[in-house]
């Protein structure tokens, strides 16, 4: 979700094999690099061999350019590497967030096959997403403060995965704006 | 059928499993190992299609012990599960393997760890896990009676409680487990809990041959 010059990316915690729960302590949001974060939802597997190829292209870009990607580039560069997996996908629905040029927030997700949706105010992913959509529509608010976007995206995540058996266990929140990245372990319904 | 579980405790971890090699309704064997030592303090404990369990096991213990005589040191515990985790997700999508992996094994500079690798190449940390059928029952015994910090004497009794529970509430319970334990000492086998023990086959002399 976008704020004032800054965003948030929020996600469950709950590594799960069908109905079974096996641990309550998954990252599923991963930094790129300070200003860059993409959260990986879907097959967890997928998202950690996609995580490990993306923070590879990365160190390459950074190596090369001798810059940090910016979000855009980073968003094309997802797309680019799901779609070469067009006909055996990576079954990973990614929500990319990152501060571009002058710190102006950018938010972008897409299917697992790497069609991008951008958006101006929010962008949901994984099997709560339609809960997500709901909730953060109706709390979200243009150019809130980071105090206010963290409570806003906290309420928002804690009442959709409440309503999804197969999302839960807590939160995990990242606000970042131009100086600091604060990070916030929410305890909702443990179920 | 196959249950294989663990536990971390303080500076040491347990991992058992069942030790029945079955065949659709044929128990073959009621003692295999399936937890074998990657090196002086780790072990794997697999569960899945025998073959498959086999040979990616023999081939995880091979690399790893290649790896200490390239580099003349042992492979930390998260490396040797991260290995385990890109070679099960490259072979995900050619010819995956049908095996679960508990990697248990001791760091002289972070201690006791055990990671949970899916067949499908998940990998996470986990301080308790379980896989099988037997995961159903243990999983939930574990968390009302894990805490961090457990002695031996503690851990064993939880382990044993997961196999009374296992043997009493699984329809195909397997009849004996076997108990290994890692710590600063190395990666060795603790126990065996037998309730039916491999009859020995008559000897050649006794048939006249």
């Amino acid at each position: 979700m976008v704020g004032k010059n800054c965003f948030a990316i929020a996600s469950d915690r709950r590594l799960g094999v069908n109905l079974q729960t096996v641990a309550t302590d998954f990252q599923r949001i991963f930094k790129i690099h300070d200003k860059l974060f993409v959260g990986l939802s879907g097959l967890g597997s997928d998202a950690q061999t996609l995580y490990q190829r993306l923070v590879f292209r990365h160190k390459l870009y950074q190596l090369r350019e001798e810059r940090d990607m910016k979000p855009e580039t980073f968003a094309s560069l997802v797309s680019a590497i799901l779609y070469e997996k067009r006909f055996g996908p990576y079954f990973c629905q990614p929500v990319i967030a990152g501060l571009g040029n002058d710190d102006k927030p950018f938010i972008c997700t897409m299917d697992f096959i790497g069609a991008k949706e951008l958006a101006k105010d929010f962008v949901v992913a994984g099997s709560a997403s339609e809960s997500l959509y709901g909730a953060c529509e109706a709390l979200f608010k243009p150019d809130m403060e980071p105090d206010e976007l963290s409570e806003v995206v906290s309420q928002a995540l804690l009442a959709s995965v409440d309503r999804d058996c197969l999302s839960g266990w807590g939160g995990h929140i990242y606000i970042v704006t131009p100086d600091e990245v604060r990070e916030k372990i929410l305890k909702g319904r443990m179920d | 059928m196959e249950c294989v579980f663990g536990l971390v405790g303080d500076g040491f971890v347990i991992v058992a499993s069942d030790t029945s090699a079955v065949n659709s309704i044929l128990v073959h064997k009621t003692n295999e190992d399936k937890i074998m030592k990657l090196d002086s303090h780790k072990f794997v404990a697999a569960s899945g299609e025998s073959g498959d369990r086999v040979q990616f096991t023999e081939y995880i213990q091979k690399n790893v012990a290649l790896y200490q005589f390239r580099n003349g040191i042992p492979l930390t515990t998260a490396a040797a599960a991260n290995f385990t985790r890109g070679e099960l997700a490259t072979a995900l999508r050619k010819n995956p393997y049908m095996v679960n992996i508990l990697l248990a094994g001791h760091d002289k500079e972070t201690g006791p760890s055990l990671y949970y690798i899916d067949y499908i190449a998940t990998l996470h940390k986990v301080d308790k896990g379980a896989f099988g059928y037997g995961s159903f029952f243990c999983l939930s015994l574990m968390d009302r009676h894990y805490h961090s910090g457990m002695s031996v004497e503690e851990a064993i009794e939880l382990v044993d409680k997961c196999i009374k529970e296992i043997q009493s509430r699984l329809v195909v319970a397997p009849p004996n487990f076997v108990i290994k334990i890692v710590d600063g000492d190395g990666a060795r086998e603790y126990a065996w809990r037998e309730s039916v023990k491999d009859t020995p086959t008559a000897q050649p002399e006794a048939l006249g041959v």
